[in-house]
């Protein structure tokens, strides 16, 4: 349940909805699942990658390679996150000539996915790139999209989303909140 | 991962994980400088084995370098002779894009008798942001470190003192060869007395919960030890056993690591002859099937073959010893990236 001073955006069951049309979607743009890998983004990326290739494989009978991807490496602001714990970038398959599909539970600013997407290319070269997320709450600074989204959140800077997945938080939901110390009015 | 969080937010409010991502997202690094291991707590160490790991699984793909330290730059400043360490810092910043400038004692400043701090000042005026350090006097690096407040410095082996990065390279061979450090025995022989290795590694080992055995002339151990001045009081060494005879030492080893003898102890008077130093305590295949033959076996190099260990233990299959130096790389890369990648400031 949403703690005090949250208001809930998406509710455990919408959450698995929205992941099996993702799939769905997924599975109708790239005519199946050949050459599917699907990649989550540390740290909540992962267990939705998990998620959705079983739901592929629950749809097509066909498993697909799910990985995950740390991009603490890439990113342009190491510096403003404070040190952040480095994991392992762990793929089952090479991404060379692969549809990758990164998967990452908010879309934001797009500097997470510029970090991805330098990380999968230093990988090798896959064949297409695409982008999942299970909530796009816009502000974007890189001209970046997605190709797959759960549910669009149009949201103020001064608020933050938090998305909770039974795997690394207990309980499935997604919450709206306002930042402590944050402004009344946007502004950066 | 949600995107930006406010920078208030406690560590703590990272969700502990469950099922597969068993430990905690939470990396904990307070240190300014890494100058020994004996201020270093036990979460500090695992931060770097954690980052270490993924440094290492990063070497064994197609492209090892990453654009994480673009724009930082690392000094390393060798005031003694040394290939692997220096080559170990110089490639680890190199891989994670920093601007890496080698000095060495000769043909720096230091020949015309500009002191070390200066020395040391003057690389910070000129944007360091990592100094990695080498010197034949013990304390040095400590020296440079209290005057300088924009650089990190990193201590490359001090005289007889410390070799930090040796010792936490071992931790992760050892952890990574066995699953663990904690209650394992490990057995270092040769001339510990005069080790920064040795240090270094009894710091790592007693935080990290080992049971580490010194083993070598009598001599050639620290007085201290030998004297079993150690055992009660709480003394840091505590759990440390020393025993002279190799065969004992050796008994039930996980772990087995020689020292380079230095050929300068010879005319100190403290060993009659290296052939009687190899006949005695050298590590060879012979005595290590007798008393533990699963022993992983490790050594800080340069390796003396024929003298502390014999060329069948040193490339023997239980030998670890080229996995340390691909360790030592991803150990050294861990540091740069916590100690270079700059942080704090103004966020938003």
């Amino acid at each position: 349940m949403p703690e005090a001073g949250e208001k809930s955006i998406l509710s455990g069951e919408q959450i698995r909805r929205a992941l099996n049309r993702i799939a769905h979607e997924i599975l109708e743009r790239n005519g199946g699942a050949g050459e599917l890998l699907l990649v989550g983004v540390r740290t909540r990326g992962v267990p939705l990658a998990q998620r959705l290739g079983e739901l592929v494989l629950a749809i097509e009978g066909e498993p697909v390679p799910v990985g995950s991807l740390d991009v603490t490496l890439y990113r342009d602001d190491v510096h403003l996150r404070g040190l952040l714990p480095l994991e392992a970038t762990d793929l089952p398959v090479s991404v060379t000539n692969r549809r990758v599909v990164l998967v990452d539970d908010v879309l934001f600013t797009g500097r997470t996915v510029r970090a991805a997407m330098d990380a999968v290319m230093d990988l090798g070269r896959p064949m297409k790139v695409q982008l999942a997320a299970l909530i796009d709450r816009g502000h974007r600074d890189l001209p970046i999209r997605a190709d797959y989204v759960g549910k669009n959140i149009p949201s103020a800077l001064s608020e933050d989303i938090r998305v909770r997945l039974v795997e690394t938080d207990g309980v499935d939901e997604a919450v709206i909140l306002r930042r402590e110390g944050a402004p009344l009015r946007a502004g950066r | 991962m949600t995107s930006i969080r406010p920078a208030q937010e406690p560590q703590t409010a990272v969700a502990p994980f469950s099922a597969q991502m068993a430990e905690p997202a939470v990396a904990v690094w307070r240190q300014r400088h890494l100058l020994d291991l004996d201020a270093v707590s036990p979460e500090e160490i695992r931060t770097v084995l954690r980052s270490a790991k993924a440094m290492k699984a990063m070497l064994q793909r197609e492209v090892k370098k990453a654009p994480t330290l673009r724009g930082r730059t690392v000094v390393t400043l060798f005031a003694e002779p040394s290939t692997r360490t220096r080559v170990s810092f110089e490639t680890a910043g190199k891989l994670l894009s920093a601007d890496v400038i080698n000095l060495s004692g000769g043909g720096s400043s230091a020949e015309k008798g500009e002191s070390l701090v200066d020395t040391a000042l003057t690389l910070q005026a000129a944007a360091a942001d990592v100094l990695v350090m080498r010197h034949s006097h013990s304390g040095a690096p400590y020296l440079a470190a209290s005057r300088l407040e924009r650089t990190a410095v990193i201590n490359a082996g001090d005289g007889w003192h410390a070799h930090p990065t040796q010792g936490l390279l071992d931790l992760f061979t050892i952890e990574e060869r066995l699953g663990g450090v904690e209650g394992k025995r490990v057995v270092i022989v040769g001339d510990v007395a005069h080790s920064r290795v040795a240090r270094s590694d009894l710091w790592g080992l007693c935080k990290m919960g080992a049971r580490p055995v010194l083993c070598g002339p009598p001599t050639l151990m620290p007085w201290d030890l030998l004297k079993r001045r150690h055992v009660d009081g709480g003394h840091p060494f505590g759990a440390v056993d020393v025993e002279t005879d190799i065969n004992r030492a050796l008994e039930g080893a996980d772990v087995v690591m020689p020292l380079r003898l230095q050929k300068e102890r010879m005319g100190a008077g403290l060993l009659p002859s290296v052939r009687e130093y190899a006949r005695l305590w050298q590590v060879n295949q012979e005595r290590l099937a007798r008393h533990c033959p699963h022993a992983v076996v490790m050594h800080p190099g340069p390796m003396n073959e024929g003298v502390e260990i014999s060329s069948d233990a040193a490339h023997g299959a239980a030998s670890a010893v080229e996995e340390q130096v691909t360790n030592g790389l991803a150990v050294r890369m861990a540091l740069l990236l916590i100690l270079a990648a700059p942080r704090g400031g103004d966020h938003d």
